[in-house]
Formats: C-alpha cells, structure tokens, sequence
C-alpha cells in the first residue's frame, strides 16, 4: 500500500437517500427519488476529499446526509469513531460541534436579520457557556482568522460582497473547532478571481487547524488543486475513488474519462489534440435508474452485463476504487497494475 | 494576532442598534407624522378627561342640539357656546367630553383585540409552517373558522356569554373582555395564514438549514430565524387588524351588542348620529375623523417600522 494507513475520521458505508414522491388525488406514495443511493467511502483525518459530478447527481444531498441534516433512508455514518447514521435528531445535538458546513450560496445560508457578529456567534449561543465578552474576543478571532475586518462585526450581511459573505460563512463554520467540515460547493456562486482567494483560505485553515474536509465541487480543475483523493458520482452513486493525481492522469471508470476530457484544455495547441468523449442521450431519471449499472445507457464501452447487474463497488487497484465491469478481471491483475503504477506515480512526482 | 489596542476597540461595545432604527424611522415622514399624531390623540382621551372634566353622560336638555364652535364663523344665528366647544348631541351630551371618554373605550378595544388576533395569527401561523404534522389540522381549523359567518357568531357569542362575564367582572370589564376576546378570537385568520406561507418558505432557505447543522433546536429556530424574517407582513397585518377591530367594535355597538347603550365608544357615536347626519354633520365628522385618523396614523407607523426594522432598507 501506499498510504500510511491513515485511520479514517468520516466513514460512511452503503448510505441511502431516497425522497418519496406522493401524487394523485389521495396523495399516495407513488415512488422516490433515489437521490443517494448507497454510497460508501471513507474520509481520512486530515485529508481534503473531493466529491465531483454533474449537477443533480446527489452531491449535495451526500454531503447533507453525511451531517445528518436529512434523516437517512439507510446506511452507516460514523464520525470520530461514533456512528451517528440511525441517531435521532435530539441525541445528534451534542455532536455538532464535531461536524460543520460551508453552504453553496453565501446570500441564502445567513440570515438577512443577523448581524455579522450575531451569525457567527450562534454556534457559540447554542454550544458553549461563554460570557458574552467572551465570546465578542472569539468572534473577532475568528473575523481575523478569515480576513475579515473586525470592525464590521456590527454590519448585515447584505452589505458584504459574496466573497466576504462565504467568509463569514466559513467563520461560522469555525466557531466551535470542528474536526470535519462538508463544503458543500462553497466557490460556485464566486468570480474566478475570489474562488481562488477562497479555497486558498480553506487550505489554510486545514493547516491551522487540522480540518478534514469533504469538498463537494462541480470544479475539476479546482477539487484537482485542493482535493487529496477524488470521488466521482453520477445518479446517486460513487463510481470512482481515487487518490488525486491516479484519478486524473488515468481515470478507470468511463464516465471519469469522459467527465475529465470535458475539462476545458488552456492550451490551445494542446486542445485541437486532445479527443473529447461526447456522452449521447441524458442522464436517467433518479427516480427510475436503469437495470444493471447506471451508466449503461450513456457509457461509450458498454457491455452485454452492464445491462443487466449491477458492477459491485470494489477496489480494483492498491487505493483506487470503481463501479464498472471493465474491470472485472483486472482485479486478479492487480499486481501488474501496482508496479505500473508506482512508476506512474514517480513520474507525477 | 493583532495587537491589545486593536483589540480593545473592536471589543467595546458599540451603540446600540435601536438607535439605528430611530434614524432610519424618522427618515419616513408619514410615519412621523403618524407617530406624532398617535400620541396626540392617545394623550387627548387619557389626560384630555382629566382636563375638560364634564361628565360625558350628564343630559342636559335646555342645552341640546348646540352646534360646534366653528358654526358661528358662517352663521351667526347658529346655538353655539364656549361651553361646548364640539356642540352637544339631541340630549344635550358634550361631545368633546363623549369623544374623549369613546376614545379610550375604542382604542383599548382596538388595541387589545389586535393584539390577541396577531399573536393568535402569529402562533397558529408558525406552528402550521414550521412543524409539518400541524399542518393539516391547524389550517383546516383555520378554514373553519374563516367560512364562519362572523356577525352572526359575535352575536351568539355576546347573548350566550354576556352575563356570566357581567356578573364575573362588572359590567364594563365583562364586555370589555367579551368584545376584545370576541375581536381578537375571529380575525387572527388572514394572520395565520400569511405567516404560515411565508414561513413555509423560510423554512427551506439555506440559513435555517445552516442554524439546523448547528444543532439549534425548533424554539429558538422559530424565535431567532423565523420570526425576525416574518415581521413584515405581520406588521402589515397588524395595522389592518387595529382598524378592523375599531370599527368592528362600532359594529357591534350599533347593533346593540357591544357596550350598554349610556357608554360611548366611537363607533357608537358614530351610528348614533347617522341618523340626523343631514342636520348635524358635525356629530359624523367628529369620531368618524378620530377613527381613520388613528388607522391612518398607525398604518404608516407600522409602515415606517416595517422599513426601520430591516436592515437591508436601513443601510442606504
């Protein structure tokens, strides 16, 4: 192996999302979006892992469930060693603290009534018995740790820009020394130029405070930039797991290598080289998934058996995991692979 | 970090933010006047009697029939005096003195039962919108009472409870309450319903579910994210209530259920008069004037509020 065997902080295993959907006249439960549907993967302490995908794929509503902001259909989370997947809401509270989110829209996740001051200091009213001086000193802290001017405690957010917004946003998230943080693609709403400002001050926090973080990112080139391994997901499952520079130099799945060639090349002598892999058709409904694997309605390397069974979720190579059937029998073939990859690896190094 | 001197002035506590409010407040001139004219007219039937001390219900039949003061200017043989100054009715009442005393009947009335209906309204409201199992039966309840007919129910209400309350508490408080509760429990509806919308939207924007990954349990949730955000359109509502609660009360007083026939109100004024309105318009204008007066005083008071309470207006 090539990890160091890192222990896992977050592990979530088989978890289930689905959303009943109630129609006719009696509204009578007709069905359900399958939005997560049974995803397994493991965060180590300390690393960054990205979650990719195109929109409505069920990145979101992961990230959500992992905190348990949804009740989950099934499945096991646990976080720091405790398994938090069939908790009730009222036990889960003492656990919070553990576990934080940056949302996506920094407009929409602070209230408009709440000074800057007030929205930061909510998880400390909520979590800690500070005296309130105490907490004004570690609301200005956290404001400095996120390059925000302490002198705008006092303002509403309505008067920030959306970078400032986002980080007050990740002040908030900061408040009560989290170990595990959901970033719930908290530099889409961004101009380019403060994307790049942001994810640079989420690196530094990891650093300064040891963060683990889920990065749920519709941004290739910017979960390449943060991420430390990659999970890509299409229709509410995870098809490839793989450490960051595996996964883009040689993505296994069909659907990573056609996601990747959609990443537009700078490079203009490079880009007329570079061959794009077109997906026909549109992605499946999640309320009615195709038999078989998800992707055989689209996939360009489609096989008899993709119709009809599901590929198991498996680790294919030392560290790299996929869902497909190409890979059937590579999996005795392993040892092959491994010393290729190693020289691989050197290479990237 | 930074260093002490930095930090002790980003610490001190800086002007409270009531006082941002009253900027942004007196920049609304209509609420101002309104402002202005509320406390004038609520200082006039509170201390007003204190001052004109003339028995409101003393009849004075020699006396009836004055004219108001102003009548003299455009006819010199009109009945005036100085004595009463807003003229007195067909009994020789004074009506300044039955305007002051109507006064304080009508807006403790009308404030009261708006009080009662928009935090019934509010309550019912939040409730419906926030907890999903409450929904059904609460809004369901609410189409009840909305497809009452109203009247007739104040009516039933008044002959079935009239007594007991009079023997209970007096026989003004025993109306008092009966009016007020009888207001207050039959227009909290358009409240609750205008609430439970809005804070069904509320409810899935983002920070709520950001105050929910805090941990942050349904009371507070309601009280620090929900109800600040649905101020507006309960301050909107609660002027309107004030008004309604006014006049219906006059309603009722007209048609002989509300207060007893000798207690002024100003909607009893009011449909007293009706009758001789042609000869004496004065005895309409009078409480007529002070009712859409203080409705309109205190619908642009809650407007200037509604604007002074949000932050995103009192910025600019």
């Amino acid at each position: 192996m090539f990890d160091e065997a890192p222990k896992p902080l977050v592990s979530v295993r088989d978890l289930k999302m689905h959303f009943p959907i109630y129609a006719g006249l009696f509204r009578r439960r007709v069905g359900e979006v399958k939005a997560v549907d049974g995803v397994s993967f493991d965060v180590m302490e300390g690393e960054t892992l990205g979650l990719v995908g195109e929109s409505g794929c069920g990145k979101s509503t992961c990230g959500r469930a992992v905190l348990r902001l949804y009740d989950i259909t099934s499945g096991e989370i646990s976080i720091d060693g405790r398994e938090i997947g069939a908790m009730p809401q009222g036990q889960l509270r003492p656990m919070r603290p553990t576990m934080q989110m940056v949302f996506q829209d920094p407009q929409a996740s602070l209230n408009p009534r709440m000074t800057v001051e007030a929205i930061i200091k909510e998880p400390l009213d909520e979590h800690t018995d500070l005296s309130e001086a105490d907490k004004r000193t570690k609301v200005a802290e956290l404001m400095d740790a996120v390059g925000l001017n302490r002198k705008f405690a006092k303002r509403y957010p309505h008067a920030f820009s959306g970078g400032q917004r986002q980080r007050i946003g990740i002040a908030r998230a900061l408040a009560l020394n989290p170990k595990f943080i959901v970033c719930d693609e908290p530099i889409a709403a961004l101009d380019v130029s403060i994307q790049a400002q942001v994810v640079n001050l989420l690196e530094d926090l990891q650093e300064q405070f040891g963060l683990t973080y889920l990065f749920i990112s519709h941004d290739l080139s910017m979960v390449r930039h943060i991420a430390t391994r990659v999970a890509v997901m299409y229709l509410g499952k995870v098809v490839e797991l793989a450490p960051r520079e595996g996964l883009y130099a040689e993505p296994l799945h069909p659907y990573t290598k056609a996601l990747l060639s959609a990443v537009p090349e700078p490079d203009p002598s490079l880009a007329a080289t570079t061959e794009r892999i077109i997906l026909q058709g549109e992605v499946p409904s999640p309320s009615n998934p195709p038999d078989g694997c998800n992707f055989c309605t689209r996939c360009p390397s489609v096989m008899d058996i993709c119709r009809r069974v599901e590929p198991d979720y498996r680790e294919v190579q030392p560290g790299r995991f996929t869902a497909c059937h190409l890979y059937n029998d590579t999996a005795e073939a392993t040892a092959g692979l491994e010393a290729h990859k190693s020289t691989n690896k050197e290479k990237i190094k | 970090m930074t260093d002490v001197s930095l930090s002790k002035e980003a610490i001190e506590k800086p002007r409270n933010q009531w006082w941002d409010v009253w900027d942004q407040f007196k920049t609304h001139k209509g609420a101002v006047f309104g402002l202005g004219f509320l406390i004038f007219i609520t200082l006039f039937v509170s201390i007003g009697p204190l001052l004109w001390d003339v028995d409101p219900g003393k009849l004075n039949i020699r006396n009836k029939d004055v004219r108001p003061i102003y009548m003299g200017l455009f006819d010199s043989g009109a009945k005036v005096n100085w004595a009463n100054p807003m003229g007195t009715d067909n009994l020789g009442r004074d009506i300044m003195a039955n305007i002051m005393q109507g006064g304080r009947i009508s807006l403790a009335v009308g404030w009261t039962a708006m009080i009662l209906a928009v935090f019934l309204g509010t309550l019912i409201g939040v409730l419906a919108g926030y907890f999903r199992r409450l929904d059904g039966l609460l809004m369901r309840f609410t189409d009840l009472v909305l497809a009452l007919p109203l009247l007739p129910l104040l009516l039933v209400m008044m002959l079935l409870f009239r007594d007991p309350l009079r023997a209970a508490f007096g026989p003004e408080n025993g109306i008092f309450i009966l009016i007020v509760t009888g207001i207050g429990i039959t227009s909290w509806m358009q409240t609750a319903r205008i609430v439970r919308g809005d804070v069904m939207a509320l409810k899935e924007r983002e920070f709520v579910l950001a105050a929910r990954s805090i941990g942050t349990p349904a009371r507070r949730m309601i009280t620090r994210h929900l109800l600040p955000n649905v101020l507006s359109p309960i301050m909107v509502s609660a002027t309107l209530g004030l008004a309604t609660a006014i006049i219906t009360e006059s309603a009722l007083s007209f048609l002989g259920l509300g207060f007893p026939s000798d207690f002024p109100t100003w909607g009893k004024i009011l449909f007293d008069s009706v009758d001789r309105m042609t000869a004496f318009p004065e005895r309409v204008i009078w409480p007529g004037l002070a009712i859409s007066l203080t409705v309109l005083a205190v619908n642009y008071i809650g407007d200037g509020l509604r604007d002074a309470l949000d932050p995103r207006i009192r910025g600019h």
